[in-house]
């Protein structure tokens, strides 16, 4: 099963390091990781998708709450989160199929950041289904390049924090 | 003005404060730092420069590693913290197996490394290795100061994290800038991180509850490792054995923690355990699990360990619990409190039926060997130092065969009595253990029983043992092989004894070269006297039996096996 973990860390040199390589040494098998300040510029906030079984996610929390540097840890299964991925996505657009191609771009939602006479770039943020459904659209087009920021999360106000663990 | 390393050297230009490398020497002081290990190097000069005046007893090992290990032991003898220094690179490398030793065992080492200066790193400079990188696998914490400002609450910090919670190495690298660098030193303050908490205290619900099943529980067993140790809870677990009237187990690490002579004692469990200890944990209805983490070398086949029985785990590190076994009733907190809490919560209850079992077991299946052999037998050897020392001496190992046998036929009745590294399992940690606990221990007789293949491995300190004057002893069973892994050749691999022995060096003769007492024993009427010769000896001395060469340990739990069904218990059935 998936989870979503949130680390609110120090801004610290080495925090990153600290913490990817506990996920290696303990064979964690981590789906995404995005990090970014907060609003309090000595702290960062890692958002770390995490597939396994309850067990092995509750190791992986404890050992993260363990490093010294993390500050804060929280799982948010059970809760009930606004979960959002950025992608930026290249298509192969020759003039023919651009007319379906945007159609496409506007039926998600999403957004043409850049164009040339043979592809668009596009912006497209969401739930990660949503993320993966464009993609699985644009795919008899052509994918040229895809990136992702990973899944970011934040819990609704007034969602438990019964997993809050510090 | 970094170019020389030169004490005085930055003092021109920042002309207040203290430098980092007095600030080092003046926080060492204020955590009451008493003797040090270490090496030298071209980047921690200027420290050095300032420990020449210091009050601290300084100890140089021959090998960083060695001085690791010695830091490591005086911590576990003493109960204070080890501290070791090593300059940059190659220095720091070294201290990787003794940091991976500490971490395993939950030791507090506070390490400081040098690190080429600030600018310079990440160029790779001469000496320079990502000290920091590294070591992040084998520390509890580690970091890197590059602001001599924040030197002196680093080092505050450091002692603070390696010696609470489940205590464990922190390592600071420090580039020789920052050594010479002046910064003004605040007062000490409660030290709070906001990524660092500890809760002692257990949760009374929890207790309650661990309590209630302690009651209610036909056949519970105490399983009881290093944490209690480390606790210093060894009174509380007595009390709150006798009372709720439960017998105890120990692992490697917990050896000493509860006095092996008292009856309601298991002694140890797991692959080498005993088969009473084994038995009981299997039947038992309860498990107490009280500063111990359910390693595999314990539990054997997990899915079968303890399976009938409810578990209790209490632990002062909440990563522990249920990590391996899961706990029914966790408690995370201090063994030391949890247990004075549950003692008071617990009522006697009688168990006749379950120690008369256990009696049965122990009388069935003691830990015995051939006695009537005429070859000197390990067991032998490690039964009359016992005799000889009455039991009093603490005792360092190396690992392999011979750490089992001095796990198995040395009795400890005291904590801190027994010193090994039990989770990394450091051959050539015996000498330097030994050296470190002794130095911590100046009044009482300390023990290397150790295996020729691991003195081979850290030997080259018997001469830090000359110059600093240090009565240890050496008894070496030397059969001439890597023994354990010969054992498992024997009986995993078909005999086939595939580059498992060396070709020994004449160790009496070494260690007279060194300076030390040599003696070699080939003998069994001579073992007797050659004991007394060495514990009446005030220098270090090695005494180099050459036991039964293919001599195993017994009983065992093959690897994979459930920990009841153990092999050779039928050798001690027939020499019963
Ligand atoms: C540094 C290190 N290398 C390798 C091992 C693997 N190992 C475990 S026991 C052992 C043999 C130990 O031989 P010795 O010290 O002579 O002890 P004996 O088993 O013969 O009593 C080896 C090689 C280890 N534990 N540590
Ligand atoms: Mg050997």
């Amino acid at each position: 099963m998936k989870h979503i973990i949130s680390a609110l860390v120090q801004n610290k040199p080495g925090v990153l390091a600290h913490t990817a390589g506990m996920f290696a040494a303990r064979a964690f098998n981590i789906d995404s990781l995005a990090v970014g300040r907060t609003d309090d510029p000595s702290l960062s906030r890692m958002t770390i998708v995490v597939i396994g079984d309850d067990r092995v996610v509750e190791q992986v929390r404890k050992q993260l709450a363990k490093i010294v540097s993390v500050v804060k840890v929280q799982d948010f299964v059970g809760q009930d989160v606004v979960a959002r991925d950025l992608m930026l996505i290249s298509i192969a657009a020759p003039p023919d199929k651009r007319p379906e191609i945007l159609a496409l771009i506007e039926m998600f939602n999403a957004k043409v950041v850049d164009t040339t006479p043979k592809s668009v770039m596009v912006e497209v943020c969401g739930p990660e289904s949503k993320i993966e459904a464009f993609m699985d659209s644009c795919r008899p087009y052509g994918i040229k390049s895809v990136v992702r920021t990973g899944t970011v999360a934040m819990a609704r106000q007034g969602g438990s924090q019964q997993n809050s663990n510090s | 003005m970094a170019e020389s390393s030169s004490p005085g050297a930055g003092a021109t230009s920042e002309p207040t404060g203290t430098q980092g490398c007095q600030i080092i020497v003046d926080m060492l002081i204020e955590q009451g730092v008493e003797v040090m290990f270490g090496y030298l190097g071209g980047v921690v000069l200027p420290l050095f420069d300032k420990l020449y005046d210091a009050p601290i007893r300084f100890i140089i090992p021959r090998h960083e590693q060695g001085g690791c290990h010695m830091a490591d032991a005086y911590a576990r003898a003493s109960g204070k913290v080890g501290v070791v220094v090593a300059t940059s690179g190659p220095g720091a490398t070294n201290l990787v197996t003794g940091l991976a030793t500490a971490m395993m065992d939950s030791i507090p080492i506070v390490a400081f490394t040098g690190q080429v200066r600030t600018e310079l790193i990440g160029n790779d400079a001469f000496q320079e290795a990502d000290t920091t990188g590294i070591t992040r696998p084998v520390t509890k914490h580690n970091v890197i100061v590059k602001d001599v400002n924040e030197l002196a609450q680093t080092i505050r910090e450091a002692f603070y994290i390696a010696s609470s919670g489940r205590p464990g190495p922190v390592l600071i690298d420090i580039p020789v800038d920052v050594q010479i660098k002046r910064a003004v030193v605040p007062p000490p303050t409660k030290i709070k991180m906001p990524g660092y908490h500890i809760r002692t205290k257990g949760h009374s619900r929890q207790i309650s509850m661990a309590a209630k099943a302690i009651n209610e529980s036909q056949r519970p067993v105490l399983y009881v490792g290093g944490g209690v140790i480390l606790s210093g809870a060894s009174e509380e677990l007595r009390k709150l054995a006798l009372k709720a009237n439960v017998p105890v187990t120990t692992t490697l690490l917990g050896l000493g923690s509860y006095d092996q002579s008292r009856a309601e004692s298991l002694d140890m469990l797991g692959m080498h355990g005993t088969a009473y200890a084994n038995y009981a944990v299997q039947e038992s209805d309860l498990m107490i699990a009280i500063g111990a983490r359910f390693e595999d070398r314990v539990t054997g086949k997990i899915k079968d360990f303890a399976s009938k029985a409810k578990v209790i785990h209490v632990d002062i590190d909440p990563a522990s619990i249920s990590k391996n076994v899961r706990a029914d009733i966790p408690v995370v907190g201090d063994a030391k409190q949890i247990l004075v809490e549950l003692t008071e919560a617990v009522e006697h209850r009688d168990r006749t039926e379950w120690f008369e079992k256990i009696g049965e077991w122990k009388s069935k299946f003691p830990v015995t060997y051939d006695r009537e052999a005429n070859t000197i037998k390990p067991q032998y050897v490690i039964e009359e130092l016992y005799r000889q020392t009455e039991g009093n001496a603490t005792i360092v190992t190396g690992v392999g065969q011979h750490q089992m046998w001095a796990a198995q036929f040395y009795r400890y009745d005291r904590p801190r009595q027994f010193i090994t590294s039990g989770g990394l399992g450091t051959m050539g940690f015996g000498l330097p253990a030994a050296i470190g606990a002794q130095i911590a221990l100046p009044d009482q007789v300390v023990i290397d029983i150790d295996g020729d293949s691991s003195f081979n491995m850290t030997l080259t300190e018997l001469s830090t043992a000359v110059m600093y004057d240090l009565p240890v002893k050496i008894c070496l069973l030397n059969n001439g092989y890597m023994g354990m892994v010969r054992q498992w050749q024997e009986l995993f691999y078909g005999k086939r004894y595939s580059q498992s022995s060396l070709k020994n060096p004449d160790f009496a003769t070494v260690a007279k070269a060194l300076g030390a007492v040599g003696i070699k024993v080939e003998k069994k009427k001579d073992v007797p006297k050659a004991l007394g010769k060495m514990l009446a000896e005030t220098r270090p001395c090695l005494v180099d039996f050459h036991i039964d060469r293919e001599e195993n340990v017994w009983p065992m739990v093959a690897a994979g096996k459930a920990i009841h069904e153990m092999d050779g218990l039928d050798i001690f059935e027939s020499m019963a």
